[in-house]
């Protein structure tokens, strides 16, 4: 399958976890993710793998659990109600040390919120996607055929690393349809995973797959083993677009669908003269902090453009240490920002009209 | 010199941690003896709960994960769905299985997951100190029912092993105690039943133990036992509730029959 096709995101993200070697997918119904687990149904059966609707977000995430601990690669799809859900599995797997792919096709909130577009699940997964100390790798795909792509560098990251990725999406990524071509790395080979409890054969002592640590001095060290990796991962795992940063005075940072629109505003202020740049995190988590911490040496300031009151605004903040002001422009609650809108927000931050 | 008796192959030499008079000691004694019998230690995952059973993943020898509370049924269905040819059992309470786990434990049942569950059912929460469990009997008085269990206000036990009887899926489901050795004996073969109807690929497969908790119950151990037999078990009588396998036999004696 490695032509070029038009695909849904939704769709396009579950045949690439196929090609990335996923046979087991558990999920359970919500809109705006319902074509992911529709072509699972359909395409599981034929190739000898799982698809299995769950009584329960909560149970769905536990299933991909225990497939993960058996040592194969699994995955969960939901949308924002329903991630949260999930965060008990998801602290559970990050205290077990086991690797998934979570998909949050995420939609308004908080509550039952709306059924549009969002981005309003940033904190929750870079802050808190589950209770105790802990990370996982967050991506931020800005098309369809990057969630392809980041699909299978999901997996293996996940599975290099023994934590839990989710491709944090949104309902315009996952309802729009794009050419994509997958299946150019599909995989073959997947690794092996010593530590797994899928039976010893009696050729080895038992594996646990466990998060319980009673005595506080073993739960503090293995709890900064794992921070330990997080550094490594924050130091080489980081994936960011820079698109007219070299001499840019304005920067606007954006990611996911947003990006899209921010890139069409940037590329409008540079017809008009404004030396606009912009900086697209492809993760959040590892963020890319160097980006942003360069660029701050020498712009004036920052727009920080999201479908949301402003949360991926507080890691900018905090990667450029606030030495240059960052503005806020969003909405919220299912809209969509237009890219005129985004081209006036650059226009003020720099100093009106010309 | 001739071995009279020795530990199963399947536990391992941690010592543990239950409390003097505890069930559970005897009822993972059985767990493993099957396993032993069955010869399947190398292919068996085992999925420990959140509860006093915890920890069962230092004492079973087979490979084991330790669930969220209430969420065994969950895993031990992503073990068994991505490795069909596995043994998979949980090892779950009642507070466990009945309260916060109850959507997990119907669903797989419904589903006819081919797992067992080895369910230890003795009417509190031990881990956390004696409350009132989903199997709390009406007037038992627990740490959260100072009063006695107030069913107008803290409603009915369940009775697990009546009500999974009831979905097409459960494949076997037996209710035994180990108060006594007759008990012991019989729990032991239902225990072995259920492996059997799950590596029989026949579906989802449950033993109720019902287990004493001296501690909590603020009982002698010997006093827990009779405590058990006075109140717990006319509340939850002892018996086969479903059993699939007979069925199957006779299906296939019938197919065997007509293509002779």
């Amino acid at each position: 399958m490695s032509e070029r096709v038009l695909m849904k995101g939704n769709e396009a993200l579950a045949e690439a976890a196929i090609q990335a070697g996923c046979r087991n997918f558990f999920g359970y119904p919500i809109t705006p993710q319902t074509e992911l687990a529709a072509y699972m149904a359909k395409r599981m059966p034929k190739i000898g793998g799982t698809y299995l609707q769950a009584e329960s977000e909560i149970a769905a995430i536990n299933m991909v659990q225990g497939a993960a601990a058996a040592g194969v690669r699994a995955m969960t799809s939901s949308s924002s109600p329903g991630i949260s859900l999930k965060t008990e599995g998801i602290s559970y797997m990050c205290g077990s040390d086991l690797p998934a792919l979570i998909i949050n096709v995420q939609r308004g909130g908080p509550g039952l919120g709306g059924i549009q577009p969002s981005q309003s699940d940033y904190w929750q997964a870079t802050r808190a996607p589950g209770h105790g100390d802990l990370h996982i790798l967050v991506f931020v795909p800005s098309s369809v055929q990057e969630m392809v792509d980041l699909v299978g560098k999901a997996y293996d990251l996940a599975d290099k690393y023994r934590m839990p990725a989710m491709i944090l999406a949104d309902g315009l990524l996952g309802q729009m349809m794009e050419p994509v071509v997958i299946g150019n790395n599909a995989v073959t080979d997947l690794p092996k995973k010593e530590w797994a409890a899928c039976g010893h054969k009696n050729e080895r002592k038992h594996n646990i797959v466990n998060s319980l640590y009673l005595k506080a001095a073993d739960l503090e060290r293995l709890v900064k083993e794992r921070f330990e990796r997080y550094k490594i991962i924050q130091e080489n795992e980081t994936i960011c677009e820079n698109y007219f940063t070299d001499d840019a005075e304005y920067i606007v940072a954006a990611y996911g669908a947003t990006a899209r629109i921010a890139k069409a505003a940037v590329k409008e202020a540079r017809g008009q003269g404004i030396k606009a740049g912009l900086i697209r995190p492809i993760t959040v988590w590892p963020f890319p902090e160097k980006d942003f911490k360069k660029a701050a040496e020498t712009v004036k300031a920052f727009l920080c453009v999201e479908m949301s009151m402003g949360q991926m605004i507080d890691d900018v903040k905090l990667a450029i240490e606030c030495k240059k002001p960052v503005r806020f422009f969003g909405h919220t609650g299912g809209i969509i920002p237009t890219p005129a809108e985004v081209f006036d927000e650059i226009v003020k931050l720099s100093g009106g009209a010309r | 010199m001739a071995v009279v008796f020795q530990k199963p192959e399947s536990l391992t030499d941690a010592p543990m941690h239950y409390c003097p008079g505890c069930t559970h000691g005897i009822i993972h004694r059985l767990v493993a003896e099957c396993i032993d019998e069955l010869g399947i230690e190398g292919k068996t995952i085992g999925v420990a709960p959140v509860g006093c059973a915890v920890m069962a993943y230092d004492y079973f020898a087979c490979d084991v994960i330790q669930a969220p509370h209430g969420r065994a049924p969950a895993i031990a269905t992503g073990v068994k769905r991505s490795l069909p040819d596995s043994v998979v059992f949980t090892y779950q309470g009642d507070g466990d299985l009945a309260a916060i786990g109850t959507a997990e434990t119907v669903h797989s049942a419904t589903r006819g997951e081919n797992i067992t569950v080895i369910f230890v059912n003795n009417a509190i929460y031990g881990m956390t100190g004696g409350q009132m469990a989903p199997t709390s009997l009406p007037n038992q008085i627990t740490q959260t029912t100072p009063y006695g269990r107030d069913v107008n206000t803290a409603g009915y036990p369940i009775r697990v092993c009546e009500m999974l009887s009831t979905l097409d899926g459960t494949a076997f489901a037996e209710r035994v105690s180990v108060d006594c050795v007759k008990n012991v004996i019989k729990a032991k073969k239902a225990i072995k039943k259920a492996f059997q109807t799950q590596i029989s690929g026949i579906g989802f497969s449950i033993v109720e133990v019902v287990s004493s908790c001296p501690t909590n119950w603020g009982l002698a151990p010997n006093d827990a036992l009779i405590w058990l037999r006075e109140n717990m078990l006319p509340y939850y009588p002892l018996g086969v509730y479903k059993d699939k396998t007979v069925e199957v036999a006779a299906e296939a004696s019938v197919k065997e029959a007509s293509e002779q």
